[in-house]
Formats: structure tokens, sequence, C-alpha cells
């Protein structure tokens, strides 16, 4: 064992645990934070497979935007813990045999025995100056330049829908539509009242017009 | 010596262990989310993984997109989850029945 195996086994163990608490750990800050932990150390393990733009990526994306997305979320619901945790451990016995299975399964099939180190070899090292970076953007500028378009309208319409699923009109607003105001017509403001000429000024107006001179 | 299989192993596991979550808190939705992005890790290790043992980038630029749809995945569900609460007071999938017939 050198020591690239070592940091995978260290890794490994502190991502399954990570794991393990985000399902099991009772306050829902406490699971965002194990999964930023999780998200971390698969980042560390993307590293050990020379991945390295897509760890940074991992980091500043998941890490940097959407667990502080996540915790912004938790900490402004007010929820009742305890409501949802009634019977939190009645679904362990149907939940511990279906993961158990699914494992074994998968092990079977992705075991050393068809993709171990004799059937994989380990792919050499790359020539110096190779860039993962510069690889995965020739590729993305390139050959993937469709699917990396259709990514950004994906991104654009999560964003309206974000924005237009929790915008709500505050019922004190004093924003006046212009287009509501360009809209009114003469006869919505203005009542045309038909009033007989030779009607005598009473007193009142006489006053009132000697009050203001 | 690490290969290729432990990669994939402890893809599996992880993966096996955000199924269990979905079982567990099946009355929590944002733990639910959380278990989802779990999962969607560890489909993306074994992504990078057969990228690099088989030296093919299209296997890091799938997990790209994959990221890419994952954050908006998380964004609108969160919106969701954040209308929900203010409609209905609670985040409980057992009090989300107004659908019902």
């Amino acid at each position: 064992m050198n020591f690239n195996d070592y940091v995978f086994y260290v890794l490994a163990a502190i991502l399954l645990f990570a794991g393990l608490r985000v399902i099991t750990s009772r306050n829902p800050v406490l699971a965002a934070l194990h999964l930023v932990l999780a998200f971390f150390t698969a980042a560390g393990i993307w590293l050990l497979l020379e991945a390295e733009f897509l760890a940074i990526a991992l980091v500043l994306v998941y890490v940097g935007a959407v667990m502080v997305l996540f915790l912004f979320v938790v900490m402004m619901l007010d929820i009742n813990l305890d409501k949802l945790r009634e019977g939190f451990w009645e679904a362990l016995p149907i939940a511990l045999p279906v993961g158990i299975l699914m494992t074994l399964e998968m092990v079977m099939i992705l075991g050393s025995k068809h993709f171990g180190v004799d059937r994989v070899a380990a792919p050499p090292p790359h020539p110096a100056g190779y860039s993962n970076t510069a690889e995965l953007g020739r590729q993305l500028y390139t050959d993937y330049l469709l699917p990396f378009e259709l990514a950004s309208v994906v991104l654009l319409v999560a964003i309206v829908a974000a924005i237009a699923l929790t915008l709500r009109d505050r019922k004190d607003s004093k924003f006046i539509d212009p287009a509501e105001q360009v809209k009114v017509k003469r006869a919505d403001r203005i009542r045309m009242v038909s009033m007989p000429a030779d009607v005598e000024i009473p007193a009142a107006a006489e006053t009132e017009g000697k009050d203001k001179a | 010596m690490v290969g290729l299989s432990h990669y994939l192993i402890l893809g599996s596991l992880l993966f096996a262990i955000s199924v269990v979550g979905i079982f567990l808190n099946r009355k929590n939705v944002i733990v639910l989310l959380m278990a989802i992005e779990l999962m969607l890790l560890a489909v993306n290790l074994n992504f990078i993984a057969f990228s690099h043992y088989l030296q093919d980038t299209a296997g890091q630029v799938f997990v790209f997109f994959i990221l890419t749809v994952a954050a908006a995945e998380s964004a609108i569900g969160l919106a969701i989850l954040v209308v929900l609460f203010r409609n209905l007071k609670t985040i409980n999938v057992d009090d989300i029945n107004s659908l019902k017939g």
C-alpha cells in the first residue's frame, strides 16, 4: 500500500461517516453541515482521481452556493422536529435489508473480480504540463458546445422559476403600474353634469369670492 | 493497491446510504432533498472513477452537466419548499395531501 491508498481509505471512511450522519442526524442544520463535510471529502477523492477542475467546482458550487442555500432555508423554516421524527426508526426493518441487498448486488458486479487492479490497470501518469482544466474546457467548447449552451438555459430557467415561485406582492406597496395609468380613458375620471345656466348664484359663493380676494 | 473497484464500491455504499436515508426521513422534505444530493454525489464519483481509469474525459464533462442540473434542481426544490411552508406552515410529507381527490 502506498500513500495514495491510505489517503483514499481515510477519505472514504470520512465520506461514509458523513453520509450516515446526514441521514440520521436529528437536527436538519447538523445534517446540512455533514453534507458539506461529505462534499468536501468527495472533492478530495476526486483530486485523487485527477479530476482537479471538478473537485474545485464541487467545493465552489456545492459547498459555496448550494449548501449555503440549504442552510438558509433550513434556518428560515420554523419546523417542529418532534413531529417529523415520529416513527423515524419504524422504517428501518424495510430500509436496512433494501440497502444491504443493493450494496451486495452492486459489490458482486463492481468487485475486484471484474473491475480489480488486474482487470483495469491504473492509467499511465499524465505528461508534464498537462492541464485537466484546459482539456475539459477544450472538450466543452468544441465537442459539447450545444449541451453546454443548453445547460446555461437550464440555469436561466432555474433562476426565473425560483424567483417567480418565491416572489410575492406586498400589501402596503405604493407601486403604480404605468400601463394601468396610460389605459385610463377620459370617461373613467370625468363625469359630465348638465347644469342649467340660469341659476341664481347662491350667497355663499359670493362670500367665498370675497374671502379669496 | 486501490483500483477502480474500490471507488465503485465506495460509490455504491454511498448510494445505498442515501436510499436508506430516503426510507428513514420520509416525513422531512429537507433531508429528502439532501439524500438526493448525496445520491448524485455517488453517481458522480462513479463517473469520475471510470473517466480516470479509462482515460476518457467525456465522463468528467458528464459530471459537469450533472452538477449544473443538480444545482438548478435544488434551487427550484428549495423554492417550492419555501412556498409550501409559507402556505401550509409545515414541511411534513404526510400533511401535503391537498391534491388528493
